[in-house]
């Protein structure tokens, strides 16, 4: 067994402000959240009782600063590229079905809910295939939505400034409630398209737009549930999506989601996973990221629970200037819980990824088992990972391990396959796709496995 | 199986080598006729290894003298793809485990690349199927391995006898094997020299390279040479094999150093 405990570092930031007063960059900052938040207010509020939520959320946003580097969470995801950009809500689109033919899942067929631009679209939805008494559909048309306020904007970390930011602007969102025993056959995808800069969107000015999907899924005692949540963008303009999902498993529940981010280059992306677990539930999340000029996806798991399981896969593949982070966090709370991450990172290029796993052992979590492995796969002398493990251990008989392993492809690999006749750029594709298989084949619907498959081999040189 | 008037297939000519700055090999000769089995064998850190690495075209080693000819053309200026699709194959000492690729389409992809090489017609899956199925017998694989990841957690033995099935897919004119027999138990060993044996003809070649000379019971060789420093100190028959199992590597190490003195 290893350990190691990182010391957190104090926001030095609000400390050098008085200091020195607001510096230029920190006037830039500012003015970027305000200008965010006052885009976010300005959404239509559906109901009232979703007003209090926002009012709550926004005076969390203003309680805080936007994140420099001096952050020590955001050491090395830089947001600059974010300060100068004047980002305007998302006009209506006239986004058609066949527009999304590349990202239409068969085994989905009827069970598909989509948002364009955080607003849902039922002319590109279908949900005739699910059972009567799951609440499927979007929150502005629920029956009896205040029932959900005991779980909306209600995990831990809600008040982190993306989130908070989130909420702020919440007036839509995906809502999954299962009731109890209930185990829903056909897995659910969720796909939440953007258009910044898109044709087929209404903007006539094409500016920056910013989106905030939301998510919430309930799942009450021993049901089970296939998730596919899904970001995509049709257009190649600057956008920023700050998605928000939130997942609260019941006792003895199975969730099987998995997350893919595959936004245009030009995208920015930021996204929270929450997810708390009851007693005896299993949490299997794959969380794949491909896409955005730069993408941060904050992965949170309570487990509430004795004997919880939580299983996490993720792949980030970027190339080009491509930055990509993941920061997880799993707070094991009670006995008995597992937790098996394993997060692979495949680096071209310029690219940078960035992996902070964070696993806290209370003393209450006696008995428990946390593996995380991070592996990555540097394609280019150019290409950078910065990746940090953070265990906090306080219990005394826990199994914790961790490890985190950087490589190249293999001369020696690649000769093998070229012994065999084959040249040497399809055998660097051959095990690339090797290394990221391992991931992908976690996956449980075999459509999106094939295309993301396809999607690995075709971005591999 | 020895035939004056067979083809060369392989000729090496005081071929030299560095690796990382170091001279490996200092002066190798060779020739290689159809129909012949060669065995290469010399004390660790000899260069016998290095040298089928480098018949291969391991990017790793450089070639800063001699030449060496493949079928009579350079094989030194050939990408190590176009010298196997020219009939080179390199059994490895330690195989490589692809995780996620199958068994199967990795030696389709390998075999078509073969065909498509020399101009002959590609398979398709069911094709290559009927194909593979009939190869399996040669090293007495069960078909189960062709579904699993190549080479991922295959025993020792395992691995070693998919490598001569991939020979048996490829039909080389000269097979290399790399201390095939290392780590290998006695029936392993039979299955993949039984297997070595039904693919030696009279139109291709086999090189072994290997440390002792159990292998030799088995894949009887035509030529022994023994290998130290760089270069062929020594070559024989089979006989010279048995006596270099009973005295150890010594004596000829020797009998070159008073020869050269």
């Amino acid at each position: 067994m290893s350990i190691q405990v990182s010391p957190t570092l104090p926001d030095v930031e609000s400390e050098i402000r008085s200091e020195l007063g607001l510096s230029g960059s920190a006037q830039k900052r500012q003015a970027c959240l305000s200008r965010l938040l006052e885009l976010a207010i300005a959404s239509p509020s559906p109901a009232s009782w979703l007003q209090s939520l926002r009012d709550r959320a926004t005076a969390q946003v203003q309680s805080q600063s936007f994140p420099s580097n001096r952050n020590e969470g955001w050491r090395f995801t830089d947001l600059s590229d974010l300060l100068g950009i004047e980002f305007a809500a998302a006009a209506n689109s006239s986004v058609q079905l066949a527009d999304l033919a590349a990202y239409v899942l068969p085994e989905a067929e009827h069970s598909r809910l989509v948002f364009v631009d955080g607003v849902y679209a039922p002319h590109l939805s279908a949900l005739s295939h699910l059972p009567a008494t799951l609440q499927v559909g979007n929150l502005a048309a629920l029956a009896e939505p205040d029932e959900l306020l005991s779980y909306l904007a209600q995990q831990s970390g809600a008040d982190e400034l993306f989130t908070a930011l989130n909420t702020a602007g919440l007036s839509d969102a995906a809502v999954i409630v299962l009731p109890k025993q209930l185990v829903v056959d056909p897995p659910i995808h969720l796909l939440f398209v953007a258009t910044g800069g898109d044709p087929r969107s209404a903007q006539a000015d094409q500016r920056p737009t910013l989106t905030q999907p939301r998510c919430l899924v309930v799942a009450g005692v021993n049901s089970a549930l296939t998730l596919i949540e899904d970001y995509v963008t049709l257009g190649s303009g600057v956008c920023l999506t700050n998605a928000v999902t939130e997942i609260w498993l019941a006792e003895n529940v199975q969730v099987n989601h998995t997350r893919v981010q595959r936004d245009s280059l030009a995208a920015f992306h930021i996204g929270k996973t929450a997810v708390s677990q009851a007693r005896s539930s299993r949490y299997i999340g794959n969380a794949l990221s491909f896409g955005a000029a730069l993408s941060r996806h904050h992965l949170e798991i309570y487990q509430t629970g004795e004997q919880t399981e939580t299983t996490l896969n993720g792949l980030t593949m970027i190339a080009g200037t491509q930055v990509g982070d993941l920061h997880s966090a799993i707070a094991l709370t009670q006995p008995y819980g597992t937790t098996r991450q394993l997060q692979k990172c495949i680096v071209g290029d310029r690219a940078h990824a960035i992996f902070n796993g964070k696993v806290l052992v209370p003393r209450a979590a006696q008995l428990t088992d946390a593996g995380q492995l991070n592996r990555t796969l540097l394609l280019s002398p150019k290409a950078r990972v910065d990746t940090k493990p953070q265990l906090e251990i306080v219990a005394d008989n826990v199994k914790c391990t961790h490890g985190a392993t950087v490589g190249q492809l293999e001369a020696d690999e690649v000769f093998y396959l070229q012994s065999r006749g084959i040249d040497a750029a399809s055998a660097r594709r051959l095990l690339v796709y090797a290394f990221a298989y391992e991931i992908i084949d976690q996956i449980a619907i075999a459509s999106l496995k094939q295309t993301l498959c396809q999607f690995i081999t075709s971005h591999t040189d | 199986m020895i035939s004056e008037n067979s083809p060369i297939i392989l000729s090496v000519n005081d071929l030299t080598a560095n690796v990382d700055g170091t001279q490996i090999l200092k002066g190798m000769n060779l020739e290689i006729k159809a129909g012949e089995i060669h065995a290469i064998m010399g004390p660790n850190g000899s260069g016998k290894s290095t040298f089928s690495k480098i018949l291969a075209g391991h990017p790793a080693y450089e070639v800063t003298g001699g030449e060496v000819s493949f079928l009579g053309q350079n094989l030194l200026e050939l990408e190590p793809e176009d010298r196997a699709r020219s009939g080179v194959f390199l059994a490895f000492q330690y195989p490589l485990e692809i995780p996620g690729v199958s068994n199967l389409d990795f030696l389709r992809v390998a075999y078509n690349s073969r065909q498509k090489h020399q101009g002959l017609e590609e398979l398709d899956a069911f094709d290559f199927d009927e194909l593979v199925q009939q190869k399996l017998d040669v090293v007495k694989m069960d078909a189960a391995f062709l579904h699993r990841s190549v080479n991922e957690g295959f025993s020792g033995g395992e691995k070693k006898r998919n490598e001569i099935l991939q020979m048996a897919l490829l039909e080389p004119k000269l097979g290399i094997l790399d201390e095939t027999d290392s780590g290998l138990d006695i029936d392993a060993l039979k299955i993949v020299a039984d297997g070595v044996n039904q693919l030696s003809n009279p139109d291709n070649a086999t090189l072994m390279i290997t440390h002792y000379q159990r292998l030799l019971n088995y894949v009887v060789p035509d030529y022994v040479h023994v290998m130290a420093n760089g270069r062929i100190i020594r070559s024989g028959t089979k006989d010279l094999a048995l006596e270099l199992e009973e005295r150890g590597y010594d004596w000829v190490l020797d009998e070159a150093a008073a020869g050269v003195a």
